[in-house]
């Protein structure tokens, strides 16, 4: 695929995103014409390159979708559901066709073939006879010869061009047509008639008045002239008289433009075109006629007219346009934009920050020999040094972060869509749109989300009608939040639906032997039953949702992000689904702590605080934390490391979703930026560590998974008061 | 009001000034019976920069007062002189001599 392609598709696909986020704005409010327009000014920036990379199917499909866009533009048709329904469909339908240009194929399949004709045939619907008839014109390519025969009065094309009001708007510069005219030729003389310019009051200055008689003398075809106006062939009014053309094809151009006969007379004679004597003898002998028709034996040079071929200036060529052409117009209307965005691959972006974790693995490497030595001139060198390191990682890390919102928007559609399927009044409300996260991480959340939207619609929601029964609004709401909490970022999804039904769980589990059924379980316990493989509590299975392969797929992705998901659920108000997830996959900042001879890393973020302890008690773990039992874990303990604890322990305080525990280890050692270094396939199973690091030593660091710690910690408190009698030692995790 | 005034823009005469502008120039041209427009600063032009230079001369010679072009940028020259309309505006043009080799 050539490189014009690429950015086309890529280009197109941002359009097509604009533009379905335009029709779905436009289905809430009717009347906003600014949006009309901006979902045309999509549909257009499609279209246009589609033509120049000589995809047709693309650019059949998107003139239709613009012509019944631009109907709507003119009022000429009323906004309905139908209408934004079948326009949305049209645009899935263009993502397929992109995804067919993109996978490289020539034509698209039979099926995307004949759903795309089926769309076609809904538009015409929508389409105005006349512009159903102007664009099967378009197709017809009409050969311009000269006429010859006559006499010859000029050797130079004519062309004559006004531009439309909407050219400026749409992100052209006439000038630049202009221009590029001269590329195809010699211009020998052009006038700029700014006649059409209204009294200053009234001039827009967003508006084009300009028009243009230009001579110009050039090998080049009717076509390839007419191409270089193709980009704005919609919104111009354009004439062009080949060579040799007939005084009387002048005349006939001096009447139909909109200017005074005279003056663009003398404009025509000012640019070459005609002498002041022919001008005038065709001016009197016009008036002299007795129709204003041009007829044989008017002109000044009499000659055989027979098979005189009429330049019909309405006829726009389809051709492909060259890539200069269509650069020029990118240019322009990517300016905007591209003056504050710069697109880079990906990959040289990983590249980067591989290398910063380098960096920082260096940096630590430097200062400890520097902290070793004892020079104070080196110490603070390299302690500048490894502050900017940490600017620089920082900055690093800041280039992947993205808004999570353009994620949150695609389920505008989603709920939109399902919401008419399943007969359901949904209303989707999205905050913290703007709260960033690393890109992987918006790549791979896209799908859990997708699927817990859908269970809050499917199984969340109420119908309209067992809402209001229960008093409630007939429509339900499902949210999506989005914010950042301690050095994670939380995303949540609300329901105000039914709620998670505590006993119908229960009983399905107890059926599906996940549970025996004398077992007493906290309500907290029963609704986690629903992350459990295979579990589904839908009496029906929709084709949303409810065939049982989902909670535990989706809880398994976000943990492969490092992230983890909770549900709280209220019976009869609504379900709420938390997913946490760490700020950034590659670099973060430690608490380095040690254990015997082993080091271990505690994300800072998660750190509370530190707190000595001497001779702290063995046979319970918990201590009382300023009136608060703060539950305990000993690393020792846990990874068994062999030896005695020295008598003054420190206990590190970790916050994680709100819960706090205390992690026992023999020595402080400070912070610590840490690379983040994945463990090796042998060791998934291995919980409480979360990755590996590289001291600057050279030593490795196991990095704890604060998370799963802590949920050890709680959680065997919580074993222990339920199973009594209470045993005194934390089973590892 | 003062009988000269000299208006000096800054910024590119594109379309992303132009409403701006539109109102720079009418108003400058409502203060003074003779306005001279310093365009050596523009470093862009652009064809809704020139339709405002052409509606602002229409102007003037409408209120029968005198707009002058005083100074041109190469780029605000050369598109004068590619439109045709240096004449129309009729002011006197300086040419440095390595420009025009």
């Amino acid at each position: 695929m050539d490189e014009l392609t690429s950015v086309f598709i890529q280009e197109g696909r941002e359009q097509l995103q604009a533009m379905e986020d335009g029709l779905l704005e436009l289905e809430q409010n009717p009347d906003n014409h600014d949006n009309i327009n901006s979902i045309f000014r999509a549909a257009h920036t499609v279209k246009r390159p589609s033509g120049v990379i000589q995809c047709h199917f693309i650019e059949r499909c998107m003139h239709q979708v613009e012509n019944v866009l631009d109907r709507l533009r003119n009022s000429e048709i009323q906004v309905s559901s139908d209408l934004t329904g079948l326009l949305l469909r049209c645009c899935d339908q263009l993502s397929s066709l992109m995804d067919v240009l993109e996978a490289g194929q020539p034509d698209p399949s039979a099926d995307t073939k004949a759903a795309g004709d089926a769309l076609l045939v809904e538009l015409t619907g929508y389409m105005a006879p006349s512009a159903a008839q102007s664009s099967a014109m378009v197709e017809t390519e009409v050969e311009i010869h000269s006429s010859g025969g006559g006499m010859m009065i000029t050797d130079a094309w004519h062309i004559s061009v006004r531009f439309g009001p909407n050219v400026l708007r749409g992100g052209m510069d006439p000038l630049s047509f202009i221009r590029y005219l001269s590329s195809l030729g010699e211009i020998l003389g052009l006038e700029t008639i700014p006649d059409a310019m209204p009294p200053a009051a009234d001039m827009d200055p967003e508006s084009c008045y300009l028009g243009f008689e230009i001579r110009l003398q050039t090998r080049a075809s009717k076509a390839d002239i007419e191409r270089v106006f193709n980009f704005c062939a919609d919104d111009c009014d354009l004439r062009i008289l080949p060579p040799d053309s007939k005084l009387a094809e002048y005349l006939k151009l001096i009447k139909e433009l909109p200017e005074d006969d005279m003056r663009l007379g003398e404009m025509l004679v000012r640019c070459g075109a005609l002498t002041q004597a022919e001008l005038d003898q065709g001016l009197i002998s016009q008036q002299a006629a007795p129709v204003p028709v041009v007829e044989e034996g008017e002109e000044a040079p009499p000659g055989p007219q027979i098979g005189e071929i009429l330049v019909d200036n309405k006829v726009v060529q389809k051709a492909v346009v060259d890539a200069a052409v269509s650069k020029q117009t990118q240019v322009n209307e990517k300016k905007a934009v591209e003056a504050r965005l710069i697109r880079v691959q990906a990959d040289k972006l990983d590249q980067l920050i591989d290398l910063v974790g380098e960096l920082v693995i260096a940096g630590a490497s430097a200062n400890l020999l520097a902290t070793r030595s004892g020079e104070g001139d080196l110490i603070e060198a390299t302690s500048v040094l490894s502050r900017l390191v940490e600017n620089i990682r920082d900055s690093a890390l800041q280039l992947r972060m993205v808004q999570i919102g353009d994620t949150f928007n695609r389920f505008n559609r989603v709920v939109r869509d399902v919401s008419k399927e399943i007969g359901k009044e949904i209303e989707l409300v999205i905050t913290g749109a703007e709260t960033e996260l690393d890109k992987t991480v918006v790549e791979k959340i896209g799908d859990p989300l997708m699927h817990l939207v859908r269970n809050c619609m499917d199984h969340g929601i109420e119908p309209a009608a067992v809402r209001e029964a229960n008093g409630k609004e007939r429509h339900g709401t499902v949210e999506l939040n989005a914010y950042h909490d301690s050095g994670s970022i939380v995303i949540e999804v609300v329901d105000d639906g039914g709620g998670l039904p505590r006993d119908k769980i229960l009983k399905k589990a107890i059926e599906k032997g996940l549970v025996q059924p004398t077992q007493s379980l906290s309500d907290q316990e029963i609704i986690n039953l629903i992350w459990e493989p295979g579990f589904s509590t839908a009496d029906q299975v929709t084709n949303l949702s409810g065939r049982g392969v989902g909670m535990d797929v989706v809880r398994r992705n976000i943990q492969s992000l490092r992230g983890n998901c909770d549900v709280s659920s209220v019976e009869g108000e609504g379900t709420t689904f938390t997913i946490r997830l760490p700020l950034t996959l590659a670099i973060i900042d430690g608490f380095l702590v040690g254990v015997g001879k082993a080091a271990y890393v505690i994300p800072l973020d998660a750190v509370v605080e530190c707190i000595e302890q001497k001779n702290l008690t063995t046979d319970r773990n918990f201590l009382n934390l300023r009136g608060e039992a703060l539950p305990f874990i000993r690393l020792r303990d846990l990874f068994e490391v062999p030896g005695e604890a020295p008598p003054r322990e420190s206990i590190v305080v970790v916050q994680f979703a709100g819960q706090r525990a205390g992690i026992v280890v023999d020595q402080l050692m400070g912070e610590f930026q840490t690379v983040i270094k994945p463990l090796g396939v042998m060791f998934p199973h291995l919980r409480g560590i979360g990755g590996s690091t590289i001291l600057g030593s050279g030593e490795v660091a196991l990095i704890l998974d604060v998370s799963a710690l802590v949920h050890a910690v709680s959680q065997s408190e919580e074993h222990r008061l339920l199973a009594r009698p209470a045993q005194h030692k934390i089973s590892a995790v | 009001m003062s009988a000269n005034n000299r208006l000096t823009i800054l910024e590119d005469l594109t379309i992303y000034n132009a409403m701006e502008q539109k109102q720079q120039l009418l108003d400058a041209l409502g203060q003074a019976e003779h306005l001279e427009l310093d365009l050596s600063q523009v470093a862009e032009i652009d064809t809704a920069g020139l339709q405002l230079l052409i509606l602002a001369k229409r102007e003037a010679a409408r209120l029968n007062k005198d707009l002058d072009i005083v100074a041109h940028s190469p780029n605000v020259r050369q598109t004068l002189d590619f439109c045709n309309l240096a004449a129309f505006f009729g002011d006197p043009v300086v040419i440095s001599a390595h420009e025009h080799a």
